[in-house]
């Protein structure tokens, strides 16, 4: 996989290759013109002298200049404009790509890397990307240009001068490589540390209600200095690294220049070269050497850009989830909802669910209680495939889970979430999140029978007030208010509930669980609550404990058991004192 | 303005700023020697025919060569010290002010721009500050002297490179604003594109359950297609600049061939000085190339440095004081409420979330907050803490206005457990030594315990040093809030704060914990907040607070408030029929 970055690069660029076709051709032809032109400059010094009064051929021969001047500039320009086009599209693609990516990762990749990191390679990687596209490749073009026109205008003056600067030229370019190779490393290093540092800059920021609470500023500056501090040992390094390239490919170039040029004296004393001659070899090998130069001092760009790329490609690569695409829609739409023998845990060496079995009857309502870490979000993750199982299986009406497509199986279920996710939009997006097309009318509806109306109307804006990131300027019951509602809204076959109400005051749970309780006519319900009215309410209670189902039951016929839920029940009416 | 406060960032590193130029410089002027001694080789040798002294001068030229490249290899290194220190201290800076801004101001400048500013904008400034220092002497250097020598020739002709230059100037500058404000619009849209991807990351349950994530993967692209459409436009501009300034210089030099060719036909001048004279202002146009090449990073530069600068001139809203003048009183009430009125928006139309709320705690008081979603319980909470500062009236903690107290000594009198339980990507034990950064083995322990975290603690393989995710991903919510409490406890507060603190927690733990804190508050005079919505965690309380939109309807023991508030007996009536 050596270069991968490189070539895949290359590929993605691919898609654009009339625009880097153009590209090409604009740098050739500006660069061309403008290299003839300083031909011109010498023709038109020559007709000086011989002019006695007769400006008209200097006349004709600067007319000629000034075109070339103005029409290597417009195709110079051109050139860049497309590089530019080429790049920014190129790393548009990248992006999406990128975005897309992100849709079919399992949910344990979000759960186990930095946000920070990942948007790092969204900005950072991707912006340093597209500068190196960018800048250091229409710098390398109009180098490798220039160097191959000098060269074509050397050799139709003196071979043997050309024979010269083609000597220096592989010296220097080898010193830049080596260099190059050695930057490379600690490149990889700086991108890495960047990656740790813009990760605890995101975890810090956005926590900043805790780090405030706790008085923590000092020792996360601390922290933040430690990796900043790592970042300064290996930037400072990687940036001389690639700052060595240019001084050195210059000594190299300085040294054939004064070797030319003793060694053309020498010459000339024994009359074998003309003084003129070594005027020509000097001016030849300094503009023959000039692009090379420039090629070296773009390689800090392209090594941070080719380090990028590694990154970019590295979260592509990354495995996806197993996509089945058998049948699109439900059978039947009833609602049974069989477990067998499904086997679950998140780490391997510590099994969380083991042979669980359960069979859920249509329009059924099932609390799911149980100590914390019994495993009780567990389950929603499993029935949402937001995880797969291990072993065992899933059925709903039937069909494994597993042969249907993530996106019907979850579209019949309607989910409100333990952590309330709002994003910035309109609070009237926000409920249509899962129904788009609905109508204002559907969305007031949902958000009487959610209890959200009052509040919502109460907001400055009422249904238009925009909400900032993460419901920001709303309490943590309305944000759960606006998450039911979306569920309202959705009206599915099956409803699960992770501790909706949780946060939401007694006198608004009672109103939502009635309207809840007329949304779950007929459809299956999971609830996960540590609510007496919830449980009381339920057809079966599901006990929980260390991911076994150890009881299960209605509430009175739990009691009536004695056991580990009658145990749980009780201690809510322990002693308070 | 905002430069120079930038620029107060390079202090540190003033000897390295004044070197590297300095021997940049030195290399300069090797640069402009090195062809004079060969023009002096080349007429003195081959006119006195002496082999011996070209190779002696060329040794001298070999040497001057070899001090260059010396001189260049210092420039670099201090160049990357300078640099990249300065980005550090530069980073450092940024944190700390953004982690000293109220929530309120970092609600405003926005979560991902902020995280943009600390890591992507410095890192732009970083490498402006490198290109700065390599090349900003020779430039004017080159440029300079190109002029001088071009006036010892011929006065008049050189009025042609005289114009030309304010000529090039104009359009750089001309460019340069422009540029300057479509890469603030880039830049913007970047910070849009952030928040779209930081959504997706923290909402990606929400969004797979609602299987929205095609209408998400369009919101993102019609967001990088916006990013782009920016890019490309900014690219057009900036890509005039290099052939734009090309030409005038161009333009010059056909005027200089012209006026030149007139010249030499009046017998004022040799056409070999016109040859000289095009010579220099090649020389001058390459000098000014490199600064108009650094135009483009430095006009980005200059939009990081307006991002940056705006942190760091964003006042912390919320202004600690130096040290405490007053000594707190034993005998003063733990907590007091004078005539408190609180708005989160600068609203001028008497519209509060807190209205007068008069109300004193004493020392040692288990004190019950209860009220709907939005009644203002929380935000009473965050006043205790000062995250934000009152309209008007006064909070009081032991005696003393919260103003007059540093915010570290305030907020290390509370622990805080929010309603979210935000942990960080580190051990358990580390997440709970977040509360008392040199607490024992024993205390963490403890504290653990008493916050009933203890059990599932010790279920982890690694047990205290078991490694919690980012944003405590790999525990459940109860977990969380369990390690959130221990985090409070361990720095033993003399004000404790349970924001709804129970509402992930099962019954039996819910009830063993608020044991736990009774007997802790028995042993040493703690006073306790439980802000809850069930009546049935606060009922006990020595005196209970009834919020209800903003206002304080009533105070006292429950049995108090069920004969005198019509509120608390409505919350009651309902919970416990």
């Amino acid at each position: 996989m050596k270069n991968s970055g490189f070539t895949r690069l290359l590929r993605s660029l691919a898609k654009y290759r009339l625009l880097i076709i153009g590209m090409l051709l604009s740098s050739a032809v500006g660069n061309t013109m403008l290299l003839l032109a300083p031909r011109h400059i010498a023709k038109a010094i020559d007709l000086i002298a011989p002019l006695n009064g007769d400006y008209s051929l200097l006349l004709q021969e600067l007319v000629i200049l000034g075109a070339l001047y103005v029409s290597g500039g417009i195709f110079t320009w051109l050139s860049m404009v497309l590089a530019n086009s080429a790049a920014n599209r190129t790393v548009r693609d990248l992006r999406n790509q990128l975005f897309e990516k992100l849709a079919r990762l399992p949910l344990g990749y979000f759960d186990n890397n930095p946000r920070g990191d990942m948007i790092s390679r969204f900005t950072n990687d991707i912006n340093a990307i597209s500068d190196g596209l960018n800048q250091g490749v229409i710098q390398l073009v109009s180098g490798i240009i220039t160097v191959v026109l000098s060269l074509v205008f050397m050799l139709t003056l003196n071979p043997y001068v050309t024979l010269v600067a083609v000597f220096v030229m592989p010296i220097s370019f080898l010193i830049g490589f080596s260099i190059t190779k050695y930057g490379k490393s600690k490149f990889k290093e700086q991108s890495r540390v960047l990656g740790q540092l813009n990760g605890y800059a995101e975890e810090t920021i956005s926590s900043h209600h805790t780090v405030k609470a706790f008085g923590y500023e000092k020792a996360a500056d601390t922290r933040f200095g430690e990796i900043n501090r790592q970042l300064y040992e290996c930037g400072y390094r990687a940036q001389f690294a690639s700052a060595l390239v240019n001084p050195s490919t210059r000594f190299v170039n300085n040294i054939a220049y004064v070797l030319v040029g003793v060694l053309g004296i020498i010459a000339v004393l024994r009359n074998t070269l003309t003084v003129g001659g070594v005027a020509g070899f000097l001016t030849y090998t300094a503009q023959f050497s000039k692009p090379f130069n420039e090629i070296t001092a773009v390689t800090m760009q392209l090594q941070l850009a080719m380090a990028s790329a590694r990154r970019v490609f590295g979260l592509l690569d990354e495995e996806e989830l197993r996509q089945s695409t058998v049948s699109e829609n439900l059978p039947g739409g009833l609602g049974l909802v069989e477990f067998k023998d499904v086997c679950f845990s998140y780490q391997p060496e510590t099994p969380l669910i083991k042979n669980l079995n359960l069979s859920v009857r249509p329009g059924e309502t099932i609390a799911i209680v149980g100590p914390t870490g019994a495993g009780k979000t567990t389950l929603v993750n499993l029935l949402m495939r937001f995880y797969e199982i291990d072993s065992g299986s899933i059925l709903i009406d039937g069909e494994d889970i597993t042969s249907l497509t993530r996106e019907s199986l979850r579209r019949s279920f309607g989910m409100v979430l333990q952590d309330t996710w709002l994003f910035s939009g309109t609070v009237r997006d926000n409920i249509a999140y899962g129904k788009p097309k609905a109508t204002d009318i559907e969305i007031e509806q949902a958000a009487r029978a959610a209890h959200a109306h009052s509040f919502i109307r109460r907001l400055p804006d009422g249904y238009n007030t925009p909400i900032t990131e993460d419901g920001g300027n709303l309490s943590q019951g309305q944000k759960q208010l606006l998450t039911i509602a979306r569920a309202m809204l959705l009206d599915p076959p099956m409803l699960i509930l992770d501790e909706a109400t949780s946060s939401v005051d007694i006198v608004t749970e009672i109103r939502i669980q009635r309207a809840f309780r007329k949304l779950m006519q007929g459809k299956t319900t999971f609830i996960i609550a540590h609510r007496l009215s919830t449980i009381r309410d339920a057809d079966r209670i599901l006990v929980l404990n260390q991911g076994d189902v150890v009881e299960q039951g209605s509430h009175s016929e739990l009691l009536g058991l004695g056991g580990f839920y009658s145990r749980l029940y009780q201690s809510q009416f322990a002693p308070s004192e | 303005m905002r430069l120079s406060v930038i620029l107060g960032y390079l202090k540190p590193y003033t000897k390295h700023c004044i070197m590297a130029p300095l021997f940049k410089f030195i290399e300069a002027v090797l640069e402009l020697f090195l062809p004079l001694v060969m023009a002096n080789v080349i007429d003195k040798g081959a006119a006195r025919g002496d082999a011996g002294y070209v190779l002696g001068m060329g040794a001298v030229m070999l040497l001057i060569v070899t001090v260059g490249l010396g001189c260049s290899l210092v420039c670099q290194y201090m160049a990357s010290v300078a640099s990249q220190g300065f980005g550090t201290v530069l980073r450092n800076a940024v944190f700390e002010r953004i982690n000293r801004l109220s929530h309120a101001q970092i609600d405003r400048l926005g979560i991902p721009s902020l995280i943009n500013r600390v890591t992507g904008d410095t890192q732009q400034l970083q490498y402006a500050v490198a290109m700065l220092l390599r090349l900003v002497v020779r430039a004017p250097f080159l440029c300079i002297g190109g002029i001088i020598m071009a006036l010892t020739i011929d006065p008049g002709l050189s009025l042609v490179v005289i114009a030309a230059i304010p000529l090039f100037l104009i359009v750089i500058i001309l460019v340069m604003r422009l540029t300057v404000r479509l890469h603030r619009t880039v830049q913007n849209r970047l910070d849009k594109l952030t928040l779209i991807l930081r959504e997706n990351l923290s909402g990606v349950r929400v969004i797979r359950a609602f299987t929205r994530t095609k209408q998400e993967q369009k919101r993102f692209s019609a967001s990088v297609d916006q990013h782009t459409q920016a890019s490309l436009g900014a690219g057009v501009l900036s890509a005039l600049l290099n052939p734009a300034t090309q030409l005038i210089m161009n333009a010059a030099i056909v005027a200089i061939v012209w006026f030149g060719g007139i010249r030499v036909n009046a017998g004022g001048m040799s056409t070999g000085e016109v040859i000289a004279f095009i010579n220099y202002v090649n020389m001058i146009l390459l000098a000014l190339m490199v600064v108009s090449n650094l135009v483009i990073t430095f006009t980005k530069a200059y939009t990081s440095a307006g991002r940056v600068a705006e942190v760091l001139a964003t006042q912390p809203a919320v202004s600690d004081s130096q040290h405490l003048v007053e000594n707190p009183s034993s005998k003063a009430p733990a907590v007091a409420f004078s005539h408190v009125y609180f708005s989160y928006n600068d609203n001028q139309n008497d519209q509060y979330d807190l209205t007068d709320i008069i109300a004193v705690i004493p020392k040692g008081a288990t004190v019950g907050v209860i009220g709907g979603t939005g009644a203002g319980k929380s935000t009473l909470m965050n006043l205790i803490m000062r995250f934000f500062d009152v309209q008007s009236g006064e909070v009081q903690v032991d005696g003393i206005n919260v103003t007059h107290y540093p915010l570290e000594t305030l907020r290390s009198k509370i622990g805080l457990v929010p309603q979210k339980s935000e942990l960080f990507s580190a051990t358990i034990a580390q997440n709970i030594r977040w509360g008392k950064p040199d607490a024992s083995d024993q205390e963490v322990r403890n504290a653990a315990a008493a916050a009933q975290a203890l059990e599932f603690i010790e279920r982890q393989p690694d047990g205290f040093d078991a490694m919690v995710e980012r944003g405590g991903a790999n525990l459940s919510g109860g977990q969380k809030q369990r390690l959130s409490i221990a985090r409070a406890l361990v720095r033993r507060p003399e004000i404790l704060i349970l924001d709804d603190a129970s509402s992930a927690l099962d019954y039996a733990t819910d009830a063993a914990l608020r044991r736990s804190i009774r007997a802790m508050s028995k042993a040493r005079e703690i006073t306790i907040f439980m802000v809850s919505q069930r009546v049935g965690t606060i009922q006990h309380a020595d005196m209970i607070l009834v919020m209800d939109d903003g206002y304080l309807k009533g105070v006292g023991t429950h049995q108090q408030l069920l004969a005198s508030c019509e509120v608390y007996r409505e919350i009651c009536s309902v919970q416990l029929s």
